[in-house]
């Protein structure tokens, strides 16, 4: 790893401002590094803040309703600092996002080559025959057959794991230093999951970009990711090596999480359940937010907000009560 | 005599018509599935978007008519059945959907959604009604206060118990769980799928559960039916499924299961090209076109479903040839020692009939 990591958010918070006066603590206070050619995998569940969180470093979050303040520093630039056209040459080219929904992030009425062309000649220039060129052989980087027809072809015309190829293609196509991927699999089959996520696994040996990758199945982590922040109402509860977080985890709510899926080597009668519900993130809660579904809280959980502390040398937890080894030795 | 019983079920939906409504051609969703079900187990149905384990699943409780094959309930040909007996079968077997926020009427309380099913099969006497409903919500694990509200003040999770407990308000003997916990999160799914199980011990249900989440299935299913292209290629106990599927794309489909353990071993096979089209599916076995064992007589004759002495079938023409499938299905390996004590401290508050609700208060916490 270099001493300099390629993206570096400090204090990142993002509020909500609704109609009814009601502001939404969507994302605080967010501390997160990725370094060059390294994955990082944010984790959580619906709701947690971690798509608040990438659509921020996009600067995608509408002024109007949502309040962003800390400081995002990517490759020498200040994301939120940055003038809108600084971030109009960004996206797309150094900074790129790969969506959930490859149905809807297509637009149906351009073919993919059309796409992906215009991509190119926004941040390349050049002309458009190099730039129909170099989308064919973007789209054969993604393994789809016969790129040189199908780039003439409609969305519609692709099945799901197509289009997110498709999407991939059109990430890559100005070799981004950062890929923000957000949910890449959740909409596909295991068998087309298993084909995307190789993909990436190839893109990032071949390009040495950094990933940072966004999901709720831990499965997908542990497979592509070197390094894992898991995210509970807005608030990163958990920083760890991929190997550290599924082998000793170190907050509550991963522990939930972890014993919560079913697992093909451990025949239980019964899973893990995390009783309760998230917080209202208008109204967040004194201390802990995870303290009303933990069973090891104990009274000073509820008192004072708990700081992400460092354990081990890159392994943090926001659990007052971490090592939690010796809670049940 | 097993508690279902369907044999060659066929359901072609025509997908274009001539200028006479005459239809020209026809997606083959299923073509030809056999399976049972015995009374208390839980079989699933498995495999990738688009190989018609949906379809089955509403075929067997007459929701769409089959073109061909029969099914059996208790040994009664279901297809023989008028609307009245039809209307009585489906107090027997009861189904519920892929997505609580679609399948619940938002217009009704949650005594109404209840109270309908009881009131249709006139089940219960109208007096009575009231306490069956709290009785069945206590079941699911919600409080029984909830009863006078709608569905939009549920979270997704409670909203399949409601989605739960209006399937079991008749009493069946049979539940079809078309991906029951696939739109929920990780947390919610948990308890959900102990839910199911809780339910099948005590009130000795079947389910016929249908999903593409392998894990889970491993979890909850007693056999497995692995379904391609509008066909089953491989039946088996769950165990014995697992420990060595035999067909290429069961292999292919376990081998792609990702698992939560780093660095996990395992010998992926990844299927290469796409999923062919059910409207012009491949000559001979529908998988060639993607099997990396293909042979030309799989290109030209439909392999049959065999099964061993076991009850483990297959429909392949290289079944007895084909390599070990050891290593195939990734390990994700145990929990260490602390760890396990760590999450054993999640399960313990679950214990009890009612404990395992959701309690929401009436604050408004919810997201």
């Amino acid at each position: 790893m270099t001493a300099s990591p390629l993206i570096d958010i400090k204090g990142l918070r993002v509020l909500f401002h609704g109609d009814d006066g009601r502001t939404t603590h969507a994302v605080d206070s967010v501390d997160l590094s990725v370094a060059n050619g390294a994955t990082l995998g944010l984790v959580g569940e619906s709701g947690c803040g971690k798509s608040v969180t990438s659509l921020a470093i996009m600067g995608l979050l509408s002024k109007q309703s949502a309040e962003v303040s800390g400081a995002i520093r990517f490759d020498g630039f200040d994301l939120l600092d940055a003038p809108d056209e600084t971030l109009r040459d960004l996206r797309g080219n150094r900074l790129a996002m790969i969506f959930q929904e490859p149905m809807t992030s297509l637009n149906p009425s351009f073919t993919i080559g059309d796409q992906i062309i215009e991509t190119i000649l926004r941040h390349r220039g050049g002309s458009r025959r190099a730039a129909r060129e170099r989308a064919v052989a973007l789209l054969k980087r993604v393994h789809i057959p016969s790129p040189e027809k199908r780039i003439d072809e409609y969305p519609h015309k692709l099945s799901g794991g197509m289009r997110q190829r498709v999407m991939i293609a059109m990430a890559l196509a100005c070799d981004p230093r950062l890929l923000i991927a957000d949910e890449p699999t959740t909409a596909l089959d295991v068998t087309l999951q298993a084909q995307i996520l190789e993909l990436m696994r190839e893109l990032k040996a071949a390009s040495g970009a950094a990933i940072i990758l966004i999901t709720h199945d831990l499965g997908v982590v542990a497979e592509v990711c070197d390094e894992v922040a898991v995210m509970y109402a807005g608030e990163i509860v958990e920083r760890a090596s991929v190997d550290e977080l599924f082998a000793a985890p170190q907050h509550p709510y991963t522990v939930g999480l972890l014993g919560s899926i079913p697992r093909l080597d451990r025949r239980a009668a019964h899973l893990a359940t995390i009783e309760g519900m998230v917080p209202n993130m208008a109204n967040p809660p004194a201390g802990c937010r995870f303290a009303a579904r933990c069973p090891f809280v104990i009274d000073a959980c509820t008192k004072t907000p708990p700081p992400l502390r460092e354990l081990s040398p890159g392994h943090a937890s926001r659990c007052i009560r971490a090592p939690l080894e010796r809670l049940v030795s | 005599m097993a508690l279902l019983e369907a044999t060659d079920l066929v359901k072609h939906f025509p997908a274009s018509r001539n200028l006479f409504g005459r239809p020209t051609a026809f997606v083959r969703a299923v073509d030809g599935v056999s399976f049972h079900v015995e009374a208390g187990e839980t079989l699933a149905l498995v495999g990738e978007s688009g190989c018609g384990k949906s379809t089955v699943s509403r075929l067997v409780l007459r929701l769409i008519e089959p073109d061909a094959g029969s099914v059996r309930f208790e040994g009664r040909d279901l297809l023989s059945l008028n609307a009245d007996e039809l209307r009585a079968f489906r107090r027997q077997a009861q189904i519920i959907f892929q997505d609580p926020y679609a399948s619940l009427n938002p217009r009704m309380t949650v005594a109404q959604i209840l109270g309908e099913p009881l009131a249709l099969h006139s089940l219960v006497p109208a007096a009575q009604r009231r306490a069956r409903i709290e009785e069945l919500l206590r079941l699911v694990g919600l409080e029984p206060r909830f009863a006078r509200r709608y569905p939009h003040e549920f979270s997704g999770g409670q909203r399949q118990r409601i989605a739960i407990a209006r399937a079991l308000a008749v009493e069946p003997k049979l539940i079809i769980c078309d991906e029951p916990v696939s739109a929920l999160d990780v947390s919610i799914r948990s308890q959900i799928l102990n839910l199911l199980r809780d339910l099948q011990d005590r009130l000795g249900l079947s389910y016929i559960f249908v999903s593409h989440d392998l894990a889970v299935v491993k979890h909850i299913a007693d056999r497995v039916a692995v379904m391609n292209l509008g066909g089953i290629v491989e039946t088996a106990e769950t165990a014995a499924l697992f420990a060595s599927p035999r067909h290429p794309y069961s292999r292919a489909l376990l081998s792609a299961i990702p698992v939560a353990k780093p660095q996990g071993q395992r010998t992926r096979m990844i299927l290469q090209g796409e999923m062919p089209s059910a409207l012009n599916p491949p000559s001979g076995c529908r998988f060639h076109t993607r099997c990396p064992f293909v042979i030309d007589r799989c290109r030209a004759e439909v392999p049959k479903l065999v099964a061993d002495s076991t009850g483990h079938a297959t429909a392949c023409h290289r079944t007895a040839e084909l390599p070990s499938a050891e290593g195939i299905v990734p390990s994700d390996g145990a929990f260490s020692p602390a760890l396990e004590k760590l999450v054993a401290a999640f399960s313990l508050s679950e214990e009890g009939p009612a404990g395992g609700g959701v309690g929401i208060t009436g604050t408004p916490t919810a997201v």
